[in-house]
C-alpha cells in the first residue's frame, strides 16, 4: 500500500517548508524537502557599504537573530584584516551564548515538545504523583502538588472550552505519544514557564546591542562603550544585570531543560534508531578565545566527521575552493556551465529560473527541480550541520568537557554512543550543548570583568573604519556556528562597496534537495525509514524534521536575472 | 483520540476567558492599567479598557506569515506582561499561527478555513511579512498557494487587518533596491479594509500588545498617523524622546565609536543616528521590558520603523540636517522620506543653540564651507 503524504505548511519552524513523503506499508521510503519562499537578500546587498551589511544580513532570521550579523561583521573584518579588541570578542561571545540558551530552550519547549508531549493526556495526571516525579528529577522550586493541580485545572477549563487556540486540531491521543500523564503535565507546565523565561535571557542582547530581536553589531568591535563610572555606558549595574541573567539562565537550563530532556528520552528510546540520516557531520566552530583567526582556541572546534568514524576529525577550510561548493541540479536556478557543477561561493553564480508548478498546486513535480534551496556539498559529501555535528566533532576531538557531558547522558540512559545518530540523539545533543554554553558564558563573563578591572575598557578599533584605508579589492569569509549549524558569509569588496555577498546557511545544508549524484541532504535522508502510523497524522515526520530545528527564511538562494547579466556571482540562502 | 476541531466559542468575553484561566481580578486590573498606560490613555482609560474587556466578546485572530524572518512573532512573545503571552497569544483567540501551532499541514489549514468561514466579517487578520508580486507570486507559496492568493482570501472576511512590522507595512529589507521578488506591503494590495501598520523591524513587544488590546477592548482600530501607524506609539521622534538629546542641544557628540565621548554617552548624531527622522517609542518604552534601546547601548538608531529605511543607508553617514524642531512635530506635518543621507540640507532648529551647534558640527561630507554657511543662514 503506497501513499504520498504532503505536509505544507510544516508548522513550529521558522519560514516556509514543504515536505512530501512516500509511505509504503507504514514506512517512509522516500522524501522530498522544499523551501517555498525567497527574498533575494544578496542581490540587495550588492553595491552597499560593507559596514552596513550586518544589519541587512541580520534580517535573514529573527529567530536566530544575531548570528548572521556576527558572520557578517566577521566577513568584513576578515577581508580588511581587522583585529577586534578582547572585550569585543567576549561581548560577542556572551551575546552568542545568550542566543543559544534562548533559542534552544524555545525550540525544545515551543517548537519541538508538542511532538513528544501530549497536552490532552496531562488532564489525566495525578498532581501529587506529578510533584513527586518533578522533585525526583530536579530541585526546581515550582514543583508542589498544588502548583500542578492549579495548572491542571486551568488546562481542563481550557480544553473543555473547546477553544484550543494553538493546540487545536493537533495529534493528541496519537499512539506514538508514550509519556505518562504526569510527565506530560510537567511538560505543559514548563512550556508555559519557558515562555516567561525566554524574555529574560535576551536582555543580554538588549544591554550590549540595544534590542532583541535584531540587536546592533559593529564592524571592528561592538557598539557599546564600557565605562564603570558612567550611567550612559556599560557600567557596574549593567554588568551585574548581565551576570544575574546568565546565572538565572544556567539555573533554568540545569534544573528545567536538561531534567525534562532526560525524563522524556527514556520513554522514546525507539527514536534512537530512527532519523539518523546522513553519516557525515560538519562544523566551522565558534566561540574564539584568542581572536577569530586562531581556530585552535575555539570552544566549539572546527572539523568534519565522515562515515560516522569518530576516530578521525577532518580539517575544514571555508576558503578552500574545493571544499564548500553549491550546485543547482534540483533547485530553481540555472548555472552557465551546467546546473550539476559545484561552485565555491566566491565563484558562485545564481540565476533564478522557476520551473515548478504555477500556484495553486497540489504536488511538486519532484522528478524535476523542486526547491528554492541550492544544494551545498563539502568535498562532494552531503553533511549534516547543527548541534549533533558540534557535539560529535567535540567528542571525536577528544575534548574533556564534551566527553564528560555526553558520557554522563549516555550513562543515565544506559546506552552506547551510537544512539546519538538519530532523531532523539539530535534533540539530546541540543540540550547537552546548552549545558556547555551555560558554563562557558560564566567563564566569558568573568574574563570580561577581569579585563575591565585591569583597566582595559576597549570595545572597538577604528583603524580601518574609514573606507579610504581599504584596499581596492578584498575578500573575506565570516564563519560561525548558528544554533542550527554551520554558517558562513563570503564577501568581496571592490572600490569600497560590496561587489558580491553570499551566504551558505545551516538549513541550506540540511534541508536542500538531492544533488546530481542523487545524494539526499539531511532532512530527506533522515526521513527515509521513519515509521508512519497514520498518513493522515504526520506526527513522526514532524518529530524528525523538528529535531533539526528548521529555519527556512535563511535557507533559500535567489538572484534576480532580470536586472543583471549572468556573469555575476551571487549565491543567496533561500529566503535570504 | 483526536480532538475534533472545536467550534470557536465567541460567546465568552475576554475577562471570562481570563477568569476561567485562573487570572485574579487584581491581576486583570493590573493588566488593564499597564495596557492603558502603554496606549497613552488617561488614568480614566483604565476603567474604559477594563469595562470593554469585560463586556466585549473575544475576537478570533488569524496570523499569516509571508516573506519575513519571524522577528515580529519573536518580539511579540517578549511582551513583558505575562497575560499577553498567556492570554492573548495562547488562549484567547489565536486560531492560526504557523510559528507556534501544534497542528501542521492540512490540519493547520483546516483551522484557518474554519475561522474564515464561521467568523466571516468578525476576525482580525494579522500579517507578518511582505507579498512578492513578481512571476505570479512563485517566490512565496504555502500549502501550494501563493502569498497573494492566501492574503486575498483571508482579507475578504476580515474585520480589520494588522500589518506587523516593516515587511508587512512597507516591504522591509526584501523590497530594498532592486527588490528582486517584487515584495509589496499589505496596504498596497488590500484597499477596502481598515489596516493598522505596526512599524519597526521588529516592532516593540509592548507596542504590539498595546495594538492588540486596543482592538480587543474597543473593537475598532486605534487613531493612525499619515502612514497608518497607531499615533499612540508613532507620533514622536526618537530624537525628541531621547535621553541623550541634551547633548545634541549642547553640541556634544560621539566622534568615533568607543571614544571618550562615547564612554560619556554623548549624542550619536554624527555616527549616523536616524533618531531625528524616525517615529517610534524606543526612547519612551524602550526594549525588552524597558531594559535599553539602541542609542542607550551606544549605536545610532537605523530608522527601522520608517518606510524605505534600508535605502537610506549608509547607516553610519550622518543625516544632512532635518526638519522640525519639537516633540509636537509629527510625520503628518513634515511628510516622509526626509531622512536622506545626502548633503542636501534642510533648515534645522531656528534657534541660537542650533546655529551654534551647526558651527560645532561643521560641514557635511562633500559640502563646502559656503554651503554650510548658506544653510546656517536658512536656519
Amino acid at each position: 500500500m503506497m501513499s504520498r503524504i504532503v505536509v505544507d505548511p510544516v508548522t513550529r519552524i521558522e519560514g516556509h517548508l514543504r515536505i512530501e513523503a512516500e509511505v509504503k506499508d507504514g514506512i517512509i521510503t522516500d522524501a522530498w524537502s522544499a523551501g517555498t519562499m525567497v527574498r533575494g537578500l544578496e542581490i540587495i546587498l550588492k553595491g552597499r557599504d560593507p559596514r552596513d551589511a550586518w544589519a541587512f544580513a541580520e534580517r535573514v532570521c529573527g529567530v536566530c537573530t544575531t548570528v548572521h550579523a556576527l558572520a557578517s561583521v566577521r566577513s568584513v573584518e576578515d577581508a580588511l584584516g581587522i583585529e577586534i579588541p578582547p572585550n569585543a570578542e567576549l561581548i560577542r561571545n556572551l551575546m552568542f551564548c545568550a542566543q543559544y540558551m534562548q533559542d534552544h530552550v524555545v525550540h525544545f519547549y515551543h517548537l519541538h515538545a508538542l511532538d513528544w508531549v501530549d497536552v490532552v493526556s496531562a488532564l489525566k495526571a495525578d498532581p501529587k504523583a506529578t510533584s513527586e516525579i518533578a522533585r525526583s528529577l530536579s530541585s526546581w522550586p515550582k514543583s508542589s502538588p498544588g502548583y500542578f493541580s492549579d495548572l491542571q485545572k486551568r488546562l481542563t477549563t481550557f480544553v473543555e472550552s473547546g477553544q484550543l487556540g494553538i493546540f487545536a486540531n493537533a495529534y493528541w491521543g496519537h499512539p506514538a505519544y508514550k509519556l505518562p500523564p504526569e510527565v506530560n503535565l510537567i511538560g505543559v507546565a514548563h512550556y508555559l514557564e519557558a515562555l516567561e523565561w525566554q524574555k529574560e535571557i535576551v536582555k543580554v542582547h538588549t544591554i550590549f546591542g540595544g534590542k532583541n530581536p535584531h540587536p546592533n553589531y559593529l564592524v571592528g568591535g561592538v557598539p557599546c562603550a564600557v565605562n564603570i563610572e558612567e550611567a550612559n555606558a556599560i557600567n557596574a549595574e549593567r554588568l551585574a544585570m548581565v551576570g544575574k541573567l546568565l546565572a538565572d539562565a544556567a539555573t533554568f537550563v540545569e534544573q528545567v531543560y536538561i531534567p525534562d530532556l532526560m525524563a522524556i528520552a527514556p520513554n522514546y528510546l525507539d527514536w534512537t534508531n530512527i532519523g539518523g540520516g546522513l553519516e557525515n557531520y560538519l562544523c566551522y566552530g565558534d566561540l574564539p578565545q584568542n581572536g577569530f583567526a586562531d581556530v585552535s582556541g575555539f570552544k566549539f572546534p572546527r572539523g568534519a566527521i565522515l562515515g560516522r568514524n569518530l576516530n578521525e576529525v577532518h580539517e575544514v577550510d571555508p576558503k578552500d575552493p574545493t571544499g564548500v561548493q553549491e550546485e543547482v541540479t534540483n533547485s530553481w536556478y540555472e548555472y552557465k556551465n551546467g546546473d550539476t557543477s559545484g561552485l565555491h561561493p566566491w565563484d558562485g553564480e545564481t540565476k533564478l529560473k522557476y520551473s515548478g508548478p504555477q500556484p495553486p498546486y497540489e504536488h511538486l513535480d519532484v522528478d524535476q527541480k523542486y526547491s528554492w534551496l541550492k544544494t551545498p556539498r563539502w568535498k562532494g559529501h552531503a553533511v549534516e550541520v547543527g548541534p549533533l555535528s558540534r557535539m560529535l566533532v567535540g567528542y571525536a576531538s577528544g575534548i574533556d568537557e564534551y566527553k564528560e557531558v555526553v558520557g554522563a547522558a549516555l550513562k543515565q540512559l544506559d546506552a552506547p554512543a551510537t544512539i546519538l545518530f538519530s532523531t532523539l540523539g539530535r534533540t539530546a545533543a541540543r540540550g547537552l550543548e546548552t549545558r556547555l554554553i551555560a558554563r562557558w558564558a560564566k567563564q566569558f563573563y568573568d574574563q570580561l570583568l577581569a579585563n575591565i578591572r585591569n583597566g582595559d575598557s576597549r570595545t572597538f578599533t577604528n583603524e580601518k573604519w574609514e573606507p579610504e584605508t581599504w584596499p581596492k579589492e578584498a575578500r573575506g569569509v565570516g564563519a560561525s556556528e548558528a544554533p542550527r549549524g554551520a554558517l558562513a558569509h563570503w564577501l568581496v569588496i571592490k572600490d569600497q562597496v560590496i561587489e558580491n555577498y553570499q551566504l551558505v546557511v545551516p538549513s541550506t545544508w540540511n534541508a536542500s534537495p538531492r544533488d546530481s549524484k542523487g545524494q539526499r541532504s539531511a532532512y530527506e535522508a533522515s526521513l527515509v525509514g521513519t515509521p508512519v502510523h497514520d498518513p493522515e497524522q504526520p506526527l513522526e515526520i514532524l518529530r524528525t524534521i523538528h529535531s533539526f530545528d528548521p529555519c527556512l527564511a535563511c535557507a533559500v538562494h535567489l538572484y534576480d536575472d532580470k536586472k543583471n547579466s549572468l556573469s555575476e556571482v551571487s549565491t543567496s540562502p533561500a529566503g535570504v | 483520540m483526536m480532538i475534533d476541531t472545536p467550534t470557536p466559542k465567541t460567546d465568552q468575553t475576554l475577562w471570562e476567558e481570563m477568569r476561567a484561566r485562573g487570572v485574579t481580578r487584581r491581576d486583570f486590573i493590573k493588566f488593564c492599567t499597564w495596557m492603558a498606560a502603554y496606549m497613552g490613555l488617561e488614568s480614566s482609560g483604565v476603567a474604559q479598557v477594563a469595562r470593554a474587556l469585560e463586556k466585549n466578546k473575544r475576537i478570533p485572530i488569524i496570523w499569516l506569515h509571508f516573506q519575513e524572518c519571524t522577528c515580529c512573532s519573536e518580539s511579540f512573545i517578549r511582551s513583558s506582561h505575562p497575560i499577553v503571552a498567556d492570554i492573548l497569544l495562547d488562549k484567547v483567540s489565536l486560531d492560526y499561527t504557523e510559528t507556534l501551532q501544534a497542528a501542521a499541514g492540512h490540519q493547520a489549514e483546516a483551522i484557518k478555513e474554519q475561522t474564515m468561514k464561521e467568523s466571516y466579517g468578525e476576525y482580525i487578520l494579522m500579517v507578518e511579512g511582505s507579498v512578492p508580486m513578481e512571476e505570479d507570486g512563485v517566490y512565496c507559496c504555502i500549502g501550494g498557494k501563493s502569498a497573494q492568493q492566501i492574503l486575498e482570501e483571508a482579507a475578504a472576511g476580515a474585520k480589520a487587518i494588522v500589518a506587523w512590522g516593516n515587511c508587512a507595512c512597507a516591504g522591509c529589507v526584501q523590497s530594498a533596491n532592486p527588490n528582486p521578488t517584487g515584495a509589496r506591503s499589505i496596504k498596497s494590495l488590500i484597499k477596502n479594509k481598515p489596516i493598522v501598520n505596526v512599524q519597526g523591524c521588529p516592532p516593540i513587544a509592548e507596542v504590539m500588545a498595546g495594538t492588540v488590546v486596543h482592538l480587543l477592548a474597543f473593537g475598532r482600530i486605534p487613531q493612525l498617523d499619515a502612514l497608518g501607524r497607531p499615533k499612540a506609539f508613532y507620533s514622536r521622534r526618537v530624537h525628541d524622546t531621547c535621553y541623550r538629546r541634551p547633548y545634541y542641544d549642547a553640541g556634544l557628540f560621539v566622534e568615533s565609536f568607543d571614544d571618550e565621548n562615547a564612554k560619556r554617552g554623548y549624542c550619536l548624531y554624527k555616527m549616523g543616528c536616524r533618531g531625528p527622522t524616525t517615529y517610534n517609542s524606543c526612547g519612551i518604552i524602550r526594549w525588552n521590558n524597558g531594559t535599553s534601546f539602541p542609542i542607550q547601548s551606544g549605536h545610532g538608531c537605523i530608522g527601522c520603523s520608517e518606510e524605505g529605511f534600508w535605502d537610506q543607508s549608509p547607516f553610519y553617514k550622518r543625516l544632512a540636517g532635518f526638519p522640525g524642531f519639537g516633540i509636537e512635530t509629527t510625520a503628518d506635518k513634515i511628510g516622509v522620506g526626509l531622512g536622506v543621507a545626502t548633503a542636501v540640507g534642510i533648515a534645522a532648529h531656528a534657534t541660537m543653540t542650533n546655529i551654534r551647534k551647526r558651527k560645532t558640527i561643521g560641514q557635511q561630507p562633500g559640502e563646502t564651507e559656503t554651503e554650510a554657511e548658506q544653510e546656517e543662514s536658512n536656519a
